[in-house]
């Protein structure tokens, strides 16, 4: 049996765990509630952008020769895999669940004969491939300064990966996030950025003039599509980051209640055998004499 | 009302403005054009520029540095990748999009120098328009 300073350290111990992690909790869910107002108010231009997008793409895209964004480079043989992570941990299973996607798809790739590069955001997606695919990993943004994910952040990420795309560094990009269902419901995803794919349009009533030309309105729109895809996925992760660590936090704290009830009562008991046992010392002497 | 139009200004971030307007100047990539209620479905792209809402309250500007503008009979979208109300907009602002545009020109490659140099010279235009400094 421990004895009873200890137990009374490690209690004082969890106790300090404990309210890091409530702390932690309850920081998560500001930054969740903030995250999650980014993700709304950068709804409707995204929406608006598909829609359009989808338009387009619908009236030019079938024609021979469109614009390399959208119609592809008649190839899939190279194949560049963009993996979205947190720049931090303790968030549950949220890094690891989108890595594992990544993993998978590229391991998939791999046997098919293909060629995967792999562009890592954030650092902790970084570290986990780079054991496994240390000389895929092409490049790494880092996102550790940003305390808010901007479009700037966005349109970066998209200027790199559309100037690989330009040097003809590869055929199909694919970007790996997590989208946001709720609070404990995070789905990692995986959405093709080049070539474009856009949602069939809702049959588009309305016939547009354009002006340029569409082909000139396509060729402006598709790379700000790409940054536009990457900023949904950069606000729908950084919702999910908090939202999983949030709960990772929730069930941290109460598991650290459930140790601290568990080792007080060992301590009440352990403190209580000594009583006892000092008693039945002393009766026991007093009897001897 | 058949005489007013939805005004509407996304951004990425955020949804800007919407409200009911009575003609709104954009300033389209291939040269400026006014919509009013009615107006046939248009999308065009937009040059950096100065976005000009006239409505039942007063004229409000914006500063867009690009984007695109989707008009239809009921109203238009203005879908801008940066927008600022034109009084918000500060000579450090100005100087962010200069700065941008300078290193747009640098690494567009030979087929898109000659969109790249034109959207320098419309942000020095624009800066001009707005009394700034465009250096």
């Amino acid at each position: 049996m421990p004895n009873l300073s200890d137990l009374k350290n490690r209690i004082a111990s969890v106790k300090s765990t404990r309210k890091i992690t409530k702390a932690m909790q309850m920081v998560a869910s500001a930054k969740l509630r903030r995250a999650q107002d980014a993700a709304q108010a950068g709804r409707p231009y995204a929406e608006r952008f598909n829609a359009v997008m989808a338009g387009l793409a619908a009236s030019v895209g079938a024609s021979e020769g469109g614009p390399k964004l959208l119609t592809g480079t008649g190839s899939d043989q190279t194949q560049l895999l963009v993996v979205m992570t947190a720049e931090r941990g303790l968030c549950g299973g949220f890094n690891s669940n989108i890595v594992k996607l990544a993993r998978m798809a590229a391991k998939q790739l791999l046997a098919e004969g293909k060629t995967v590069k792999i562009l890592t955001v954030g650092k902790k997606g970084r570290e986990s491939l780079k054991r496994e695919f240390g000389t895929l990993l092409v490049d790494h943004v880092d996102l550790s300064d940003v305390k808010r994910v901007g479009y700037d952040n966005a349109s970066a990420i998209a200027q790199n990966v559309l100037h690989r795309f330009d040097a003809g560094e590869f055929d199909v990009a694919k970007i790996f996030y997590s989208e946001f269902g709720s609070v404990v419901n995070q789905i990692p995803t995986e959405l093709q950025v080049i070539p474009a794919k856009f949602e069939a349009a809702t049959d588009e009533g309305t016939v547009y003039d354009y002006e340029p030309s569409e082909e000139g309105i396509l060729a402006d729109l598709l790379p700000r599509s790409v940054a536009t895809q990457i900023f949904t996925a950069l606000l729908e992760n950084a919702a999910s980051e908090q939202g999983a660590r949030m709960s990772a936090m929730d069930n941290a704290t109460r598991n650290a209640g459930e140790m601290i009830d568990k080792l007080t009562i060992q301590y009440n008991r352990s403190r209580q055998a000594k009583i006892t046992n000092e008693l039945i010392e002393i009766i026991s002497g007093a009897e001897a004499l | 009302m058949a005489d007013s139009l939805n005004f509407d200004l996304v951004s990425p971030e955020r949804s800007l403005a919407s409200f009911e307007a009575t003609s709104v100047q954009l300033p389209g990539s291939e040269g400026d054009m006014t919509a009013m209620a009615n107006h046939e479905p248009v999308l065009t792209t937009l040059r950096p520029g100065i976005l000009s809402v006239s409505a039942a309250g007063g004229v409000n500007e914006y500063v867009v540095t690009g984007g695109f503008a989707e008009v239809t009979a009921q109203g238009v979208t203005v879908i801008a990748e940066r927008a600022m109300a034109k009084a918000d907009v500060t000579q450090e602002d100005m100087d962010g999009i200069v700065v941008g545009a300078a290193e747009a020109v640098e690494r567009a490659s030979e087929d898109a120098q000659e969109a790249a140099r034109k959207v320098q010279s419309d942000v020095a235009a624009l800066a001009s328009a707005l009394g700034l400094n465009a250096a």
